[in-house]
């Protein structure tokens, strides 16, 4: 193997683990912070969310990515990247939802409650923008947000986890609710801080 | 507020600034709350960024109402907001650059901003246009003055700063965390359980007084609950982006 060959694959193993934990979309990045604190009552909902994430999130980079390059780039309108991919993702929620519902059902009946929640999810449309602005491909775009979901999920399931031991707590009563799990969630953006001197 | 008239300018902007504050009563658009308030100045531009953004897709909303047919009426608030937005970062690029590269990649997120689409769906489209500019104007800043706040507060512990200034003595040693992420999150429970209080001791209040009021545990828990708050009041009541079975 080449060392050309090598540095592509450090680049792109070094991009996997940062999106992933180091530079987490949710406990570093905020985005995604709606369904993260609204769908992490139970570690099973989580999971479902996680996977209809990382599905949703990984084929609309690849379109995304696929429009800015062959068209926005070819005529020069850069500056309409916002409109575009906010409506090409918008777009795509639904038609991945009914596409599922018509031709896979089971997948269907696994993830599409959380289908319709992901359009409003930041996520989608930040890893679109971060892949134009970091100049990434289009493969190494779709790869980038694969990984952004992959930290995603894990930070969910993780937190979901946390909740359901939670349940059975005395805590105090303004705590109760949302305050406890902001609490849970910030001390869990300490520990991925941790991560920061893995690259 | 009962003697002032509903949809008048100044109850407008009473209701967004105090009534239904979106950041510390209804809770709306945590992701730019929590990201960009690592200083006061930070969060108050981008307070009033989404404000202009807020004021204009309500006025032209409202505006367009009634040409809008109401099964793509999603799509065509998004591509309003979303030309706003793309006008306004051209603008922060060109007369503002110091602004735009610290908020770098949140700026075109206000696209994605419940508050936003909140407001066409649940006041532009059914309201007058002066109104709604009104609602838009009260609502951006009832969230800039939150944004700040927070902002003031995650500088002063964590950089004993205030827009930048050092006022506190040099014995203060900054608590470094609440400028990083972890200390947004902190800071926002801090003040939903202060919310939380606030309720719990009104809704006590109420019960002791007429014998029935509601049950604190009762009441709506802002964005958190079950997303719902955000997914519902955001992209359509269906949950959907078209409405296909309308």
């Amino acid at each position: 193997m080449g060392g050309a060959d090598m540095n592509t694959i450090k680049q792109l193993f070094v991009i996997l683990i940062g999106s992933s934990l180091v530079n987490n979309v949710v406990l570093s990045q905020f985005l995604g912070l709606c369904p993260f604190l609204g769908v992490s009552k139970k570690i099973k909902t989580a999971a479902g969310m996680g996977t209809a994430v990382i599905f949703v999130i990984t084929l609309a980079s690849g379109v995304a990515g696929v429009i800015y390059r062959f068209v926005l780039q070819k005529f020069g309108l850069e500056y309409l990247q916002t409109i575009v991919f906010i409506l090409v993702i918008a777009a795509l929620v639904q038609f991945v939802e009914m596409f599922l519902r018509k031709c896979m059902h089971t997948l269907y009946e696994a993830l599409g409650v959380y289908l319709p929640l992901i359009t409003t999810n930041c996520a989608v449309l930040g890893v679109a923008l971060t892949n134009v602005q970091k100049e990434y491909g289009i493969l190494t775009g779709m790869l980038n947000g694969f990984a952004t979901a992959v930290g995603f999920t894990v930070s969910i399931v993780i937190l979901a986890g946390l909740r359901e031991k939670m349940e059975y707590n005395d805590i105090p009563k303004p705590f109760r609710g949302m305050p406890a799990v902001l609490l849970t969630a910030g001390l869990m953006a300490i520990a991925f801080c941790g991560f920061s001197g893995l690259l | 507020m009962s003697e002032w008239k509903a949809d008048r300018p100044a109850e407008r902007l009473y209701n967004g600034l105090i009534k239904e504050n979106p950041t510390f009563v209804l809770m709306l658009g945590m992701c730019p709350t929590l990201a960009v308030t690592t200083s006061a100045i930070n969060g108050l531009g981008m307070g009033l960024t989404t404000t202009v953004v807020l004021m204009m897709s309500n006025l032209l909303i409202s505006m367009l109402r009634k040409a809008i047919p109401n099964r793509v009426r999603i799509p065509a608030f998004i591509v309003i907001i979303a030309s706003f937005v793309t006008v306004v970062q051209l603008l922060l690029e060109a007369y503002l650059p110091a602004l735009n590269s610290s908020l770098g990649m949140y700026i075109p997120l206000i696209v994605v901003n419940c508050i936003i689409l909140g407001r066409a769906e649940s006041y532009a489209y059914s309201h007058g246009m002066i109104a709604s500019f009104f609602d838009g104007l009260g609502m951006g800043l009832g969230f800039s003055v939150a944004l700040t706040c927070i902002g003031a507060v995650r500088e002063i512990l964590g950089a004993g700063k205030l827009f930048g200034y050092g006022f506190l003595p040099d014995s203060f040693v900054p608590i470094s965390i609440f400028g990083l992420a972890p200390g947004a999150f902190f800071v926002l429970a801090g003040l939903s359980a202060l919310q939380n209080a606030l309720r719990n001791r009104k809704a006590a209040q109420k019960k002791w007084k007429d014998g029935s009021g509601e049950n604190a545990d009762d009441l709506p828990e802002g964005c958190g609950q079950d997303c719902t708050a955000c997914g519902m009041t955001g992209c359509s009541s269906h949950g959907r982006f078209y409405d296909t079975e309308g």
